[in-house]
């Protein structure tokens, strides 16, 4: 009968024990480095203080960031917890209903920053960062991240999407010189493609995003043939998604993309492309499979390692032409910090991410574009990068944002992504189109 | 950054303390109930109290307010009616992933269990039983990731020229097909990941079996043999009717289970090509696309579907017992 | 005669157990021995390849448990949290789900079959959107409950929280099965002894249930092993508080064109679970017979 009341007793008192010397001790022990804090002394002093980031960048990229950013971390003591996770697009949803959102988040895409904008969970920017931005970018890029007048961050990375990867031995070997023109761009992708090989090679799975690569060739056409005006009014939905003038658009992507003699090189038929993923869609190029391959900046950290990237590398790149030769047309990508919470601490953080110290030291690291007027091209870490950099701050550029980014989540990332897939897999223009208009919610 | 062996000493310390709280709470239960007189309600009370709290706070209440956001629109902030129930019966993406779950929930169990069937009934005699079992069991401790891992060099599409990595497209290469993109090709590909689902629930459905197997009593069987029934007469018309109330358990576990998968889908296709299932489409609604009342009016059609399995499976449970 | 039909139909059954066995283990093998081979050939040729020129390494396992950064390396870490998870998300449910049986099956009180019933029936409740409102509580409280602020690896709390409460109406099924169907006359002879529930539930009940309770142990071990959305969700997804599966995800790279590396991680992930699972077989089948069928 006792034997309950003894073990009870017996737990109690190792409770008690346990909790007693278990008292966690506070471990900020954490070591300022050597490194000069001169360049920090604006941020102040933040002792104790910890602000959260959240963002989808993971792996390498994951630990540039954390280096970057480890002398404004040790210099103004606030202990910048970094999270990378894959599924942010999803997830950042999930934590902010859960009222668990970061500090700070860096988002992938303007439509999704706006959708938090507009529910009130964003905080403005500060003045300190309004200025910076003001400062660093174009209003172009500033637009963003701005919803309703105001602005809730800056720009953090830019992406160059209108890139096209092509193997400088393959062109030179066949007397063919890189296409300045539209119809430059289709001679060469003829007389590749008479001479036996297929032209352009594609890849477009990626797991739920399955489609992008698809959806930004449309952009990159449509921004080609009909200018930026129509092109912004198409991803306002001013136009409708189904307006004859994306279907022609549509239809040129598709004189490539469908086309078994165009596509998909050194993978087999154009079908083939869905289940190739985007990472490794590019490496026929290098074995002379295929000639061309239209993707980001960010693709030379994908090439295999020890492929070397220049015009006398293994691979390098031209800009995806426009219709004629004076004009430039540029579609590209970026990532955009923004706050769920205005401490003083993660004011000072957004700030410090808004300079253009920050992109120049990051650029020191490795691979990383940043659209800020004070990036200094010589620190790019590759040739494409300093490319990049130098396409976004010409002011011949025409620069937009991926469309299929500023559209709403339902749109951007969902229907018109799939829609893609569907017509990849033989589905007529006219009807994904038409279903992705069905698909544009109401408000 | 290396291992940093003190660096984990907090977390087990904390790991240390949640245990030691626990035990408390649990000796003051015990205690409590050591002076309660038997047969008293009290005693019910202190004991199920507990659960019962956490099962209200964890599941009770956002089961309702599930049931609550499904009719609503903009993350709960405007009434939506019917609007999310109309867009599931109207939106053709909607209506593929209602057929994809019925497909699912039929195929699934049915598979699971005649596999687990006949394997639990070809080893259970051997003498190489738990050995065989486990090696069925063993996709079960590799976490979907590593399974995602594991079918994509299974169904993995290399160009015909070049060598194959996926074994299904190696195999019909050297059979001399066309490897073919077995995720991708609408409506097969439901019924490849279909394969990948039971793959990792047959080892659980045959562990159930062999052992209902084992529990049939030995005379039965004999007295066949001895009248001259074969084998598979012996299992067909003794064995399988005998552990009918297993196979029931096994059939409804499956289904409900199933209701529920989401992560094969998620890691292998994303529920793109159109192989998207409830639990998914679900998830992908609610928080990728911002559509709460969808994703919520998608969650009480899921209730809605597995609760005569779950009735089922209790009224299963009181004919046995 | 009949001896050679037997035979026949007994082989025929054999031939039908190896084919589902070589089937069931194949995609496994297959995945075991690419995680020795060197990435550039994991990408390239076939894991049969193997057979013809063996070229076998450790790097993959190397650069997965000891490498450096956020990519690679701290499996090692997220081993030590996982195992922190684990253990009370085991122990919580398995206790209190044990005692809710216990009062469901051998306590008389009105309303108890609907009761039953109905924590079984919590268990069609989705866990996708039970996140949202658990969430919640954590971090700004929730109805009558106070918010619990925690950060570090007072994070752990939350997630045995979550999945003490995931696991309760399986548990509570299960367990009720196997205590309602108690001989009736052990437990009446110790009440008439005067013994009270607590020793009741401790001295006869406890001993009978155990294999029971293995089995639903070692089931719910594996599924808070492997589980990737809880953690996700509530554990903070830095490597002080993460589990095994999120490191292993992340293993993948920023654009998931590391795969190979998860060769190894998946299967430095499925070592414990395996192990538990071996070996607590037996009991294992045992526990799970009884809580469904009853012998």
């Amino acid at each position: 009968m006792r034997f309950g009341a003894r073990l009870a007793l017996a737990v109690i008192t190792l409770v008690v024990t346990v909790t007693a010397c278990g008292t966690p001790r506070s471990s900020d022990s954490r070591a300022h480095t050597t490194a000069d804090c001169g360049p920090y002394a604006r941020y102040g002093e933040h002792p104790g203080t910890e602000v959260t980031v959240y963002a989808e960048n993971r792996d390498r990229e994951a630990d540039l960031f954390e280096e970057t950013w480890a002398a404004f971390a040790d210099c103004t003591g606030i202990d910048v917890q970094y999270e990378g996770d894959g599924e942010f697009e999803a997830r950042i949803q999930l934590r902010v209903d859960g009222g668990n959102a970061p500090d700070v988040a860096f988002f992938p895409q303007p439509g999704l920053l706006e959708r938090f904008a507009k529910a009130g969970r964003l905080k403005p920017a500060s003045a300190g960062v309004v200025a910076l931005a003001k400062q660093g970018w174009s209003a172009d890029w500033n637009g963003y991240a701005t919803v309703d007048g105001t602005l809730y961050g800056t720009p953090l990375v830019a992406n160059v999407k209108s890139l096209v990867w092509y193997s400088p031995r393959f062109f030179r070997d066949r007397g063919l010189s890189v296409p300045r023109t539209w119809s430059e761009l289709m001679a060469v992708t003829e007389k590749v493609a008479a001479s036996g090989v297929k032209p352009w090679c594609a890849g477009i799975e990626s797991a739920e995003a399955t489609g992008w690569p698809v959806t930004d060739w449309i952009e990159e056409v449509l921004l080609r043939q009909q200018g930026t005006d129509v092109y912004d009014q198409w991803v306002a939905h001013e136009i409708p998604f189904n307006d004859p003038r994306v279907i022609r658009a549509m239809d040129t992507v598709g004189s490539v993309l469908k086309n078994d003699r165009y596509a998909n090189g050194g993978f087999g038929p154009a079908r083939s492309m869905a289940s190739i993923s985007f990472q490794e869609a590019g490496t026929p190029v290098l074995s002379g499979d295929c000639a061309m391959h239209r993707q980001a900046s960010f693709y030379a950290d994908l090439w295999p390692k020890g492929t070397e990237i220049g015009p006398d590398g293994d691979v390098h790149t031209f800009l995806l032409p426009g219709a004629d030769r004076t004009s430039r047309p540029v579609l590209g990508g970026g990532v955009f910090t923004a706050a769920f919470a205005d401490r003083p601490e993660v004011r000072a953080f957004q700030e410090y991410l808004a300079t253009a110290d920050f992109a120049n030291a990051r650029m020191k690291k490795g691979p990383f574009v940043s659209a800020n007027r004070g990036v200094d091209p010589a620190n790019a870490a590759t040739p494409v990068d300093r490319l990049s950099i130098q396409l976004l701050q010409d002011p011949r550029t025409q620069f937009r944002f991926d469309g299929s980014d500023l559209m709403p989540a339902s749109v951007g990332a969902g229907t018109f992504w799939r829609g893609a897939v569907d017509w990849i897999g033989g589905a007529s223009t006219r009807q994904v189109a038409d279903s992705v208009e069905r698909s544009w919610p109401e408000n | 950054m290396s291992f940093d062996a003190v660096a984990q000493q907090p977390k087990l310390m904390y790991l240390l303390q949640g245990l030691a709280a626990f035990a408390a709470v649990v000796s003051v239960i015990l205690l409590a109930l050591h002076r309660a007189p038997v047969r008293r309600r009290a005693a019910a009370l202190i004991l199920l109290a507990p659960a019962l709290l956490l099962l209200t706070v964890g599941l009770l209440l956002p089961g309702l307010r599930t049931l609550a956001l499904s009719f609503t629109d903009d993350g709960g902030d405007t009434w939506a009616g019917l609007d999310n129930y109309v867009w599931m019966v109207t939106d053709p993406r909607a209506l593929v992933v209602l057929r994809n779950t019925l497909a699912w929930v039929v195929l699934v169990p049915s598979l699971t269990t005649a596999v687990g069937l006949l394997y639990a009934g070809a080893v259970v005699r051997s003498r190489f039983r738990t050995f065989a079992l486990s090696l069925l069991l063993m996709p079960m401790a590799i976490s979907f990731v590593g399974a995602g891992v594991v079918w994509k060099f299974v169904y993995a599409y290399r160009p015909a020229a070049v060598e194959q990595i996926g074994l299904l497209n190696r195999l019909v290469v050297a059979f001399g097909g066309e490897p073919r993109q077995w995720l991708v090709d609408s409506p097969w590909n439901v019924m490849f990941l279909i394969v990948a689902m039971v793959w990792t629930q047959a080892g659980f459905a045959a562990v159930l079996l062999a052992g209902a197997i084992r529990a049939v009593p030995g005379e039965l069987t004999e007295a066949a043999r001895l009248d001259g029934a074969s084998p598979r007469q012996i299992f067909w018309r003794i064995t399988v009717p005998s552990i009918r109330p297993t196979l029931l358990v096994v059939v409804l576990a499956q289904a409900i289970g199933t209701f529920k998968a989401f992560d094969i889908v998620k890691t292998m296709t994303g529920g793109q090509f159109g192989t998207g299932v409830i639990a998914h489409e679900m998830y992908d609604q609610a928080f990728r696309y911002g559509e709460t009342g969808r994703g919520a009016a998608l969650a009480v059609v899921l209730f809605l579907l597995v609760t005569p399995f779950v009735a089922h499976q209790v009224r299963a449970r009181r004919r046995t017992g | 005669m009949t001896c050679v039909r037997e035979r026949l139909a007994s082989r025929a059954f054999t031939a039908i157990a190896v084919v589902i066995a070589v089937l069931w283990t194949t995609p496994t093998l297959g995945v075991l021995l690419s995680s020795f081979r060197p990435e550039e050939e994991i990408r390239t040729t076939g894991w049969w390849s193997v057979f013809g020129t063996p070229r076998l390494t450790l790097d993959n396992y190397a650069e997965v448990l000891s490498g450096g950064g956020n990519g690679s390396g701290r499996l090692a870490e997220h081993f030590v949290n996982s195992v922190v998870i684990a253990l009370p998300s085991v122990l919580f449910p398995l206790v209190l789900a044990f005692l809710a049986a216990y009062a469901l099956a051998w306590v008389d009180f009105r309303g108890r079959d609907a009761l039953v019933v109905g924590i079984f029936a919590l268990q069609i409740v989705p866990l996708q959107m039970a996140l949202v409102p658990l969430l919640k509580l954590f971090s700004e409280g929730w109805l009558f409950l106070p918010a619990w602020h925690l950060t570090g690896p007072a994070r752990f709390g939350q997630v045995w929280f979550a999945h003490t409460v995931f696991a309760l109406p399986f548990a509570v099924f299960l367990l009720h099965n196997v205590l309602a169907g108690l001989p009736r006359d052990l437990i009446e002879a110790a009440r008439v002894d005067g013994a009270s529930h607590g020793t009741l539930l401790l001295r006869i009940v406890l001993p009978l249930a155990r294999p029971a309770l293995v089995t639903f142990a070692v089931i719910q071990f594996i599924w808070v092993w492997n589980d990737l959305l809880v953690a996700l969700t509530l554990s903070g997804g830095t490597a002080e508080t993460a589990p095994m599966t999120v490191g292993l995800v992340s293993l993948a790279g920023t654009y998931g064109n590391e795969w190979q590396r998860l060769t190894a991680g998946a299967f430095v992930a499925a070592s414990v679970p395996l192990l538990v699972f071996l070996s607590l077989r037996r009991h294992f089948a045992r526990g799970l017979l009884a809580g469904s069928v009853k012998g």
